[in-house]
């Protein structure tokens, strides 16, 4: 029927890059050691795993001793809000975080405030998507601990002002964690100019493997550990490396920050012609998040009158992969939290589409997807009762 | 996630559209769950559905809904019409995930709707109609 596949969901997963692969295959098929035993087996996995935390480190300006390896970006956050709440109760009991953080950082955030006794601020945002730095100010108390905010939003692609926010929570004495998965690989980040204290990460954002992520944890900031067990991780993470997923990582990280200045300038330049292109040609649309404090790779725009769910499967079926905020692709019945913390009505939340494009994205590809939306957009309004409304009908 | 039937449905949608001067109007959901439907009946002297056309906001299942539920009262009795149940809806669209059943219920209530308003405009009485609330129904869904 079709032939034509688009991938404009990078936001969600990305492939993973061939030299990747390629490093990673060694780790499975002959460096099979565990890097924890003596034999040479071991040595060299354990050497690899050593030189992808470098690698990583590198590309933050920190040292590869403050790189920790998890399960992924949702353990990293578990890990950051649990272990520093558990281990830092003595100084507080309160988190500050935001309406709009990812699922990992607000629910973990919410099991400790229902089942451990600690309270937490939810920091509101303006229709942009960006948190009031006043507000923040004045959310810290003696007994908060820790600042936990968002580098990019994964939906609405808004930057908050990081470096602001941990100047802020560094005067005041405050732990600041962020949830960096959606950024990092994607822009340039220095944890010391930010005076970020903790940064989750997950690899397949940026052409690596799925289940592997990591933690940066700044020296001097203690946490309980999650995962209980051996001494990997130095003792703080406990269970045998991921050593193909950990080489991955490293691989994928030290690619992704190759001529990042030339590849975010592309990305704009495709996602400003994406936004653009549909705003100034389909009527009834607006853009979610801000224009500019933007991931270079996110478009997220409200279509109004139609369902987001009826708008991904039309948009599948010409061969184009997005996502949506509808209420119907998440399987509860309220649409995403964040485009409601945006200030829109349920029904403009509904009908949010979200295109997230790549590495691999090309300028035809934009081209293809601007050409196939507005009659798609269209043939669903003439089945809107909302449309007919607008449209004055009866 | 779908079957081809509702994926049929959804594609080309039978009877979309609206009725100018529809004898029955019926309108269910809210904006707020994500799904509205809006059916329109042409109903003769008989009690016969003769026409019918619909509009609706919301999913790929409830669109799907109102287009096979529109098939299968077209050309039926209003009577036949109320005894069209969502579980009909569900199995002739070959099933639906269950967190789409509420699209079904929606199409049940839509039909209801629309002969609730052609039965208060024609002084009509339909027992299977007794205790149904439109403005509930237009209000909550779930």
């Amino acid at each position: 029927m079709m032939n034509k596949r688009i991938y404009m969901d990078y936001s969600a997963t990305t492939p993973m890059r061939e030299e990747v692969l390629e490093e990673m295959m060694e780790f499975m098929k002959t460096e099979y050691g565990n890097p924890s035993s003596i034999h040479s087996f071991g040595r060299e996995s354990k050497n690899a795993v050593d030189t992808a935390r470098d690698r990583i480190a590198k590309t933050m300006n920190a040292k590869g001793k403050e790189i920790y390896f998890t399960g992924g970006g949702s353990e990293s956050d578990n890990w950051a809000i649990k272990g520093y709440a558990f281990a830092n109760k003595n100084k507080g009991n309160h988190i500050i975080t935001t309406k709009i953080e990812h699922h990992a950082v607000l629910h973990t955030v919410e099991y400790l405030v229902k089942n451990h006794g600690f309270t937490a601020t939810y920091l509101d945002v303006n229709a942009e998507g960006l948190i009031d730095l006043e507000d923040l100010k004045k959310a810290i108390t003696d007994e908060t601990i820790l600042i936990t905010i968002m580098y990019a939003n994964n939906e609405i692609g808004t930057i908050q002002p990081i470096k602001e926010i941990g100047a802020i929570a560094k005067e005041n004495k405050v732990a600041f964690h962020t949830d960096g998965v959606q950024i990092y690989g994607s822009g340039k980040i220095d944890v010391d100019e930010l005076n970020i204290d903790m940064m989750s990460m997950s690899a397949h954002k940026l052409h690596g493997p799925k289940g592997i992520g990591a933690l940066y944890i700044r020296p001097g900031i203690r946490l309980d550990n999650l995962i209980h067990g051996g001494a990997q991780e130095r003792k703080k993470r406990a269970g045998t490396e991921n050593v193909p997923g950990i080489v991955g990582f490293g691989k994928a990280a030290e690619l992704a920050y190759e001529d990042l200045e030339e590849r975010i300038e592309e990305k704009i330049r495709l996602r400003d012609k994406m936004i653009d292109g549909i705003l100034d040609n389909i009527p009834y649309t607006l853009l979610n998040g801000h224009r500019t404090h933007r991931l270079p790779n996110n478009t997220n725009i409200s279509f109004r009158f139609i369902e987001g769910e009826s708008l991904l499967l039309s948009l599948d079926m010409v061969g184009i992969a997005a996502s949506s905020g509808s209420a119907c692709t998440s399987g509860s019945l309220d649409p995403s939290h964040v485009l409601l913390s945006l200030g829109l009505t349920h029904e403009v939340a509904h009908g949010s589409l979200r295109l997230t494009i790549g590495a691999y994205t090309t300028e035809e590809e934009v081209d293809y997807v601007l050409e196939q939306l507005p009659p798609i957009v269209e043939r669903l309004r003439q089945m809107s009762p909302l449309y007919e409304e607008i449209q004055g009908g009866n | 996630m779908y079957t081809e039937i509702v994926m049929d449905h959804f594609t080309n949608p039978r009877n979309v559209g609206e009725i100018k001067d529809a004898d029955g109007i019926g309108q269910v959901g809210n904006p707020k769950c994500g799904d509205i439907m809006k059916m329109y009946f042409k109903i003769d002297e008989n009690e016969v559905i003769t026409d019918v056309k619909f509009k609706t906001f919301g999913c790929g299942s409830a669109i799907a809904s109102s287009s096979i539920a529109t098939e299968l009262i077209k050309g039926k009795t209003v009577k036949e019409a109320l005894n069209v149940s969502n579980k009909k809806v569900v199995e002739e669209l070959g099933g639906l995930p269950s967190v789409k059943i509420h699209c079904s219920v929606l199409a049940e209530q839509a039909i209801k709707s629309a002969i609730y308003d052609y039965a208060s405009k024609h002084n009509k009485h339909y027992v299977e109609l007794e205790g149904f609330d439109p403005a509930a129904a237009e209000e909550d869904h779930h």
